[in-house]
């Protein structure tokens, strides 16, 4: 991508298309330029805009990890016109990206911590990006845990991923529905996530909690882990605001004075603490 | 460059233009068009309006077009081809007649989309527009260019300004090499401007309020929401503000013409209730009293901070465009003597 031209996209062939929950997918995204592609780098926590040409553009974390290069994924759910005209793309066909945009999660200061991992129903995607890479580093950190819940057994996505993460002896996964969205044989916890926490309480010394979820879930999660003892500073979450420019022009991601494209996605709750409550 | 003072009359002013447009340039000036005072596309000096305080709209869309093609794309058995614009291709401009509001309006655009990252399309339009501002005789209710640091006579972001001294001649400011090379060859136009006065033809706009008062005051003020809503009551969310204002760049980006079509950049307001609506129907900032807090905000304290320049030069258009009479003077008059 020229540097000049900030809004020229990138061309890139989808590989492979996953149905991960009801109106829920995952495109693996391959660049149509080698040379592109061999450019390419980003760090966890980065976003792009995706582009369906004729339709518009929209704004997604990348969902893959760096410690998986030569391609990205990207997982969203129909919901507007231009998932929804991306949700109807097979393998072979060519969608644009820009990017990578916005800040990182800082995962070199998180070495020799252990780190938990919250989220709720669409917001795992950010959050799957930086588990890989710190699994794909696993030496480098203690005790991982992750925390997902969602409203129904259904809407959990990445499925073949949680039982891939509750397989493994060097990862704690608690896996939980809304009461009412577990089936028969639902071996998880039901309940909200909040709750969920707040029942299996995970020792805040030495650890670092991400946050990623529906503004109502994070609002009842960040009051568990002050009780748990964790630190502002030590809690990450990102923020979603609506995007058009992802280079701090357009005007409308801004939370005050920070640009959520530039400054953000990823925030420290003590960071938040002085935002104002624009998002 | 040092600026270099010269005087042309009316009849030299007429020829330059020729000389201008034999140059393949085209020249923007406010033009009466049924019954308003707007920028266009002029033959001839003789279709110059000059004799309004302000044209209705500015003079953005030269360097931030309403609506501007980022790129087209071809989609042909599954794969696309995008072609760029051809920057080379875009027409050099004098924009001639600009009030020095608006000259310095350039500057805050500048720095909106170029304060971290390149912009081809608009630096490649500023670049090929040479500014020739024209100095106010007059100003009106609803000017302020003094409180926000300009002045009926200021020379920020023209590369020429012209201060019409009576008689149909004009002191020629040539500020800018870019102003300079626009009068290369030129010279049997000009005359000296020996003992030529320019403070004497300037309007008298006096400072309404004191501009660094501003930042702090919203600081203090942004939690209270009894006064952001008595600020706004009267606000319909049109946008008429945002789409008259000099320096409003906040934008929108939208595809048409189907799968081979173009990518669009266009005007957007953050006055607009969707302009932050998130597709899940959530909304940062649901409010009108909200989203008119942002518009203050945005330029009167985030731009001052994050690109060192005030988002507002006092045209006062957006006070004359409003239906229902919001006057931004009063507005921020209020602002800077609120009470801490």
């Amino acid at each position: 991508m020229s540097p000049a031209d900030p809004f020229k996209p990138m061309l890139m062939k989808i590989e492979q298309v996953t149905e991960e929950a009801p109106d829920v997918k995952t495109l693996r995204l391959l660049f149509a330029d080698e040379r592109e592609g061999r450019d390419f780098a980003f760090r966890t926590g980065q976003f792009g805009e995706y582009s369906v040409f004729g339709e518009g553009e929209c704004t997604f974390c990348i969902a893959s990890p760096p410690t998986r290069p030569g391609y990205i994924e990207c997982t969203f759910r129909k919901a507007g016109r231009v998932t929804s005209a991306l949700a109807g793309l097979e393998p072979g066909e060519t969608i644009g990206f820009r990017g990578p945009y916005g800040n990182v999660f800082p995962i070199e200061d998180w070495q020799k911590k252990n780190l938990l991992f919250i989220a709720g129903g669409i917001a795992l995607p950010p959050m799957r990006s930086v588990i890989w890479n710190v699994l794909d580093l696993r030496g480098r950190y203690k005790e991982i845990t992750i925390v997902y819940g969602a409203r129904t057994v259904a809407d959990l996505v990445y499925k073949r991923e949680l039982a891939e993460w509750a397989q493994r002896p060097d990862v704690k996964l608690v896996t939980t529905v809304d009461p009412g969205g577990e089936t028969p044989d639902w071996k998880g916890e039901i309940g909200f996530v909040p709750a969920v926490l707040d029942k299996i309480a995970p020792a805040s010394r030495d650890t670092i909690a991400v946050v990623c979820g529906p503004p109502v879930m994070i609002k009842f999660t960040f009051p568990v882990l002050a009780r748990l003892g964790f630190a502002p500073e030590n809690i990450f979450t990102t923020l979603e605001n609506r995007m058009k420019c992802g280079v701090g022009k357009c005007g409308r991601c801004n939370v005050g004075r920070h640009f959520v494209c530039k400054d953000g996605p990823v925030f420290t709750l003590a960071q938040l603490q002085e935002m104002p409550q624009e998002y | 460059m040092e600026t270099d003072t010269r005087s042309i009359d009316r009849e030299a002013l007429a020829q330059l233009f020729l000389q201008w447009q034999s140059g393949g340039k085209r020249i923007v000036a406010p033009k009466r068009i049924n019954g308003k005072t707007d920028f266009a596309r002029v033959a001839s000096l003789d279709e110059v309006s000059l004799d309004r305080v302000q044209t209705v709209q500015s003079p953005k869309s030269a360097v931030f077009p309403r609506v501007e093609e980022l790129f087209s794309f071809l989609s042909r058995d599954g794969k696309v081809e995008i072609r760029e614009r051809d920057l080379a291709a875009l027409p050099g401009t004098v924009l001639f007649g600009l009030r020095p509001c608006d000259a310095a309006a350039f500057a805050s655009l500048a720095a909106i989309f170029t304060w971290d990252s390149p912009d081809s399309l608009f630096s490649a339009r500023l670049a090929n527009t040479v500014v020739v501002g024209v100095s106010c005789p007059r100003a009106d209710e609803y000017c302020f260019c003094t409180s926000v640091g300009g002045g009926p006579g200021a020379v920020t972001g023209s590369d020429i300004l012209l201060t019409e001294t009576g008689s149909g001649v004009f002191l020629a400011e040539i500020v800018s090499e870019k102003g300079r090379q626009a009068v290369h060859g030129a010279d049997g136009l000009f005359g000296p401007a020996a003992g030529m006065d320019k403070e004497g033809h300037l309007a008298k706009v006096e400072a309404a309020f004191a501009k660094e008062r501003i930042g702090p005051a919203l600081a203090s003020l942004f939690d209270d929401a009894a006064f952001w809503e008595e600020q706004s009551r009267r606000c319909l969310g049109c946008g008429a503000c945002a789409y008259v204002c000099p320096t409003c760049a906040c934008f929108d980006i939208q595809d048409e013409g189907g799968a081979s079509g173009k990518r669009l950049r266009c005007w957007d307001s953050c006055g607009f209730g969707l302009f932050t609506l998130h597709t899940s129907g959530h909304n940062p900032r649901p409010l009108q009293s909200q989203r008119w807090r942002q518009r203050l905000m945005h330029k009167f304290a985030y731009m001052p901070e994050r690109q060192r320049v005030l988002g507002c030069v006092g045209c006062g258009r957006c006070s004359r465009a409003c239906p229902v009479d919001m006057n931004i003077l009063e507005h921020v008059r209020a602002i800077a003597e609120a009470k801490p």
